[in-house]
């Protein structure tokens, strides 16, 4: 039920940004369209609602999250720059394997959102059981779990496992 | 003064567009080219919405549009790429021949 409340006032939230400025029959018109999005996808919006309502992590969250992935971005926009401009194409792709400790979904979507968006990596699937991610990756350096981890996964997960995984933050 | 740094935004935009569309063009097979496709298109887009922000005078009618359009791109642009990607992989595509491991299909040749 509580997801369903969230639900509701997030998606009214974004309808009201859409249509500003919000007049009566907009309004109206919203409430009706987000009472019908909440009661078919509500139960699926949030299934750990006081994470949200955690300052710790939504601190964390916007100003320690969100700028390092806007620089890892830029970055991946210049790399992949290079590697299209560069006459030679200096690629190696393969497909590589990258273990992680991420168990809830919210936290891997993240991640592999992230991985997606970062230099060089492009996440092909998710085995949730095993907690492997299969990445496409433009400039195989060495397919072993620890040069993987090193130079993929340390960016993002143990932040991302602050954020949305342990029980207590401090 | 905003209006320059608006045309800015958007001129970088346009530029890292251009590179992303030369990136599908150039590179091999479907894999290097989603990963062009992706990250270029995403940046690029989302600097353009940036800068019609920008230009639009902030907080207006246009501004918020832009910037709710921006994180929807940043959300949704990598699960399509994801998707797309193991679709492919799949349907059987296989990798450009110079790629160095296939891990997926070795995990996934009991499966099939």
């Amino acid at each position: 039920m509580k997801s369903r409340i969230l639900m509701f006032t997030f998606a009214f939230a974004v309808w009201c940004i859409l249509c500003w400025v919000p007049d009566t029959q907009h309004l109206i018109a919203g409430a009706v369209v987000a009472l019908i999005v909440a009661a078919i996808m509500g139960s699926m919006f949030v299934t750990r609602p006081h994470m949200l309502f955690n300052p710790i992590r939504v601190f964390y969250f916007l100003f320690w999250y969100i700028p390092i992935f806007i620089w890892e971005l830029i970055r991946a926009n210049f790399d992949v720059a290079y590697r299209v401009i560069h006459p030679s194409m200096p690629i190696k792709p393969g497909i590589v394997r990258l273990k992680t400790e991420l168990k809830s979904d919210t936290g891997l979507t993240f991640l592999a959102n992230s991985i997606t968006l970062t230099p060089g990596t492009l996440t092909v699937d998710i085995n949730k059981d095993d907690g492997i991610l299969y990445i496409h990756w433009i400039n195989v350096v060495g397919s072993d779990p620890e040069t993987t981890y090193r130079e993929i996964g340390s960016r993002f997960e143990p932040m991302l496992k602050k954020i949305f995984e342990e029980d207590v933050v401090k | 003064m905003i209006d320059i740094i608006g045309m800015i935004f958007v001129g970088t935009g346009l530029a890292f567009d251009v590179l992303g569309c030369l990136g599908l063009v150039r590179l091999p097979d479907v894999y290097n080219r989603l990963q062009a496709a992706t990250k270029c298109v995403t940046l690029g887009t989302c600097s353009i919405l940036f800068g019609t922000f920008l230009m639009s005078g902030g907080f207006t009618p246009t501004g918020f549009k832009a910037l709710i359009a921006i994180v929807f791109l940043v959300l949704a642009s990598p699960v399509a790429a994801h998707a797309i990607s193991r679709g492919a992989h799949r349907a059987g595509i296989k990798l450009w021949d110079k790629s160095v491991v296939d891990s997926y299909a070795e995990d996934r040749e009991g499966e099939a």
